[in-house]
């Protein structure tokens, strides 16, 4: 996620100043990605130095409010027009935790994927709380409350499909490696037989996605 | 979740084992598996086809006989009931709730829900009262006089809650009951599931659907008839994990 996006899209709005902007990206995604105010005010200069934001003074406490310059808008614009692009995926340490541990020697692979699952399963109930409650709040609330509250519930949604995704693929691996442990194997000499480990073409597969998602 | 008592066991499976077929021929279904499902508690069974999901949930409503170990309902083991007795502790503390809501067609909700207290020999008037308060705690009082064909898939699922819990019955077995429903309508059931075990039901899920498991206290995972998985306490969770080979 970049925070520039982010703040563009805020000040798109009205002009804020720092502290304002951190609380409104933080409110509006459910504190799910805290910004340090540091953070947001290097941005708000590199921002001001690229000229799509200007400052526009003080107010009485001292704090400096920015607006987005014409070519900030066009910047915004551009933003909600294009889709978000894949291409810097960061790496998957589950995708590559499990890589490894079907090449390397010694790894109950089952016992991975169930911690993994239980883990997954633990935090999907968690975020199905934390929604049902939500849930609850956004229909007691009021207009502009709603507004946020439908964005952490959309935020929290996709939490959830992103865990369901996991648990999927979890299973997926188990019964693969079911199929894999029974599957008739051609020896060397050309005679067929079962490989109970060393699945490698499994694991050929499974590293080649893993490096698909990044190489950072 | 919950704010009932945590001891008050409804359904106790104690080492349940289910072999169909005999000798060469004979297939484990479920082997050695144990769970409580307390008042209060919404447990969730996850597991691919095949893994002894189905074959939980009918034992846990009589529906089959356990090869070896014993099914506890509020107290009474089920394996020494027979014919009539059984069918008594069913219609009495037991509902279901099925994929594709088996309402009655010719009946209309509110005579639905009222049937099982109806066979049980309560008067009409009373049974229908008991009914008219069960479609209240699902939302659906409105729809009381309604047939089963006049109601959204939604609407007939949460009459089938009210039937499966009218009365004193406080356990409810659902069997994937949102696999006929949209995503926004099943989740309206899951919720309602929720509440009433919130309100002191206890529940088993069955579901293929993490995301729909995720609304239970415990998630329960089968495979080849074992539990794999738990997420119920850290200690127990610890135990199950180890290798089950």
């Amino acid at each position: 996620m970049s925070v520039k996006q982010g703040l563009l899209a805020l000040l798109a709005t009205e002009p804020m100043y720092g502290a304002r902007l951190r609380a409104e990206f933080e409110s509006r995604t459910g504190g799910t990605w805290p910004l340090n105010v540091g953070q947001v005010y290097t941005t708000l200069a590199r921002l001001e130095r690229d000229g799509l934001v200007e400052a526009i003074g003080e107010d009485a406490e001292g704090r400096i409010s920015y607006r987005l310059t014409r070519t900030g808008r066009a910047e915004v614009a551009m933003w909600w027009a294009s889709p978000v692009t894949r291409e810097t995926t960061p790496r998957d340490e589950l995708v590559i935790k499990l890589a490894l541990a079907v090449t390397v020697d010694g790894v109950d692979v089952n016992r991975v994927v169930q911690t993994q699952r239980t883990a997954t399963l633990r935090h999907l109930q968690d975020l199905t709380r934390l929604k049902q409650r939500a849930t609850t709040h956004h229909e007691a609330a009021a207009d502009g409350d709603g507004q946020v509250d439908l964005a952490w519930l959309l935020v929290l949604e996709n939490l959830i499909y992103a865990g369901e995704a996991e648990v999927r693929w979890l299973d997926h691996v188990e019964a693969r490696l079911v199929r894999e442990a029974n599957r008739p194997r051609k020896s060397a000499d050309g005679i067929p037989t079962t490989v109970q480990d060393g699945t490698t073409d499994s694991a050929t597969r499974m590293v080649s996605n893993a490096l698909k998602g990044g190489t950072r | 979740m919950s704010n009932a008592p945590s001891n008050d066991v409804i359904l106790r499976l104690d080492n349940v084992t289910r072999v169909h077929g005999t000798d060469g021929t004979a297939v484990r279904a479920l082997a050695g598996v144990s769970l409580d499902v307390r008042a209060g508690e919404l447990v969730a069974v996850m597991g691919p086809s095949g893994s002894g999901k189905s074959t939980l949930l009918n034992l846990a409503g009589g529906l089959d006989a356990a090869t070896s170990g014993q099914v506890i309902i509020e107290g009474q083991s089920i394996g020494t009931l027979k014919g009539d007795a059984l069918a008594k502790l069913r219609r009495r503390r037991v509902g279901f709730v099925f994929q594709d809501f088996n309402l009655i067609p010719s009946l209309t909700a509110v005579e639905n829900v009222a049937l099982p207290l109806e066979l049980d020999g309560q008067r009409v008037g009373k049974a229908r009262r008991r009914a008219i308060d069960a479609l209240s705690m699902v939302g659906v009082q409105d729809l009381a006089d309604r047939y089963p064909d006049k109601m959204s898939g939604g609407q007939q699922q949460r009459v089938a809650i009210a039937r499966a819990l009218v009365g004193d019955r406080r356990l409810v077995l659902a069997d994937e009951p949102t696999g006929a429903l949209d995503s926004h309508t099943g989740e309206g059931v899951l919720r309602v599931l929720r509440e009433r075990c919130d309100a002191g039901a206890a529940g088993l899920l069955v579901t293929h659907e993490a995301r729909h498991a995720a609304w239970a206290d415990r998630v329960v995972f089968l495979r080849d008839g074992v539990v794999v998985d738990s997420t119920g306490t850290p200690d127990t969770a610890e135990a199950l994990l180890e290798p089950t080979a």
